[in-house]
């Protein structure tokens, strides 16, 4: 598996680490009900198909990216830095 | 204040084997400059004066013996000269930081190939261009100088350990090539 990283360009998997599922982003509200956070923290889909997913750069440009991905075809559809997506 | 002596990690030491040298490259000063939000045109205004600009993704410049090169989102190093005030970024000198491997001659990249997980062949990483990525396990910037030059930079930290794993891939590459080391 290569990830292409929008600064460094195409990449191995091996220089990247895992972090976990996009809902990292979509951290609830300050006193936000108990059913958020709770879905936040340990709820999340398995899904047989398109999933995005938090990727670090660490052996590159040390940058968090979100990775659009097919579990099913390993077809990357796309890979976003974080930081620009955030402004 | 008394005139204090810099030493480098590696007493300038120099090898060359097969056609290959490896050799510690005095940097002089090494400054990051991060961007801070909206501080792009600052930086730029403030570069001027060298004649350097910020540099693209992957991308160095050199004018007059002063290097500005790409190393993250938004930040450069800035090589070879004491930095000018500059508005608009996080300025950190980090001189000490780093130690600077120069691998040159024509099989520079033989060496490396056996090190670092990127093609480094010219026609992959032409003059000019800037890779941060892995040299073994530790984290470098690697910068193609010449047609047959590469520079390497560590964390001066691990300067013996990658002057090692780079003199040990010299000696594979000389055996294969048949020549006595
Ligand atoms: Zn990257």
């Amino acid at each position: 598996m290569r990830l292409k990283c929008p600064l460094c360009g195409d990449r191995d998997r091996r220089e990247f680490y895992y972090y976990g599922a996009e809902d990292y982003l979509h951290r609830p509200a300050e006193g936000a009900p108990l059913a958020e956070w709770d879905n936040y923290l340990h709820l999340r889909d398995n899904p047989a198909g398109v999933l995005r997913d938090l990727w670090y750069h660490e052996a590159g440009c040390s940058q968090w990216l979100l990775v659009t991905r097919n579990t099913v075809t390993h077809e990357i559809a796309s890979v976003e830095l974080v930081a620009e997506r955030a402004k | 204040m008394p005139e204090l002596i810099a030493k480098s990690a590696l007493d300038g030491r120099s090898l060359t084997l097969a056609g290959v040298t490896l050799a510690e490259a005095s940097a002089g000063p090494i400054t990051s400059i991060a961007i801070l939000q909206d501080g792009a045109k600052d930086v730029a205004k403030g570069l001027k004066p060298l004649g350097l600009a910020f540099p693209k993704p992957q991308q160095f410049t050199e004018k007059a013996g002063v290097r500005i090169v790409w190393t993250g989102r938004d930040q450069a190093f800035l090589i070879g000269v004491a930095p000018p005030e500059l508005e608009g970024a996080a300025v950190t000198d980090q001189s000490d930081g780093w130690t600077v491997l120069a691998v040159t001659g024509v099989a520079a990249v033989d060496v490396l190939a056996r090190l670092v997980p990127m093609d480094l062949r010219p026609a992959a990483f032409p003059v000019k261009q800037v890779l941060r990525t892995q040299v073994s396990h530790m984290n470098a910037i690697i910068l193609r100088t010449g047609d047959y030059a590469v520079e390497i930079m560590v964390f001066r930290s691990m300067a013996r350990t990658a002057w090692h794993e780079v003199q040990t891939a010299m000696e594979m590459v000389a055996a294969r090539s048949g020549i006595k080391i």
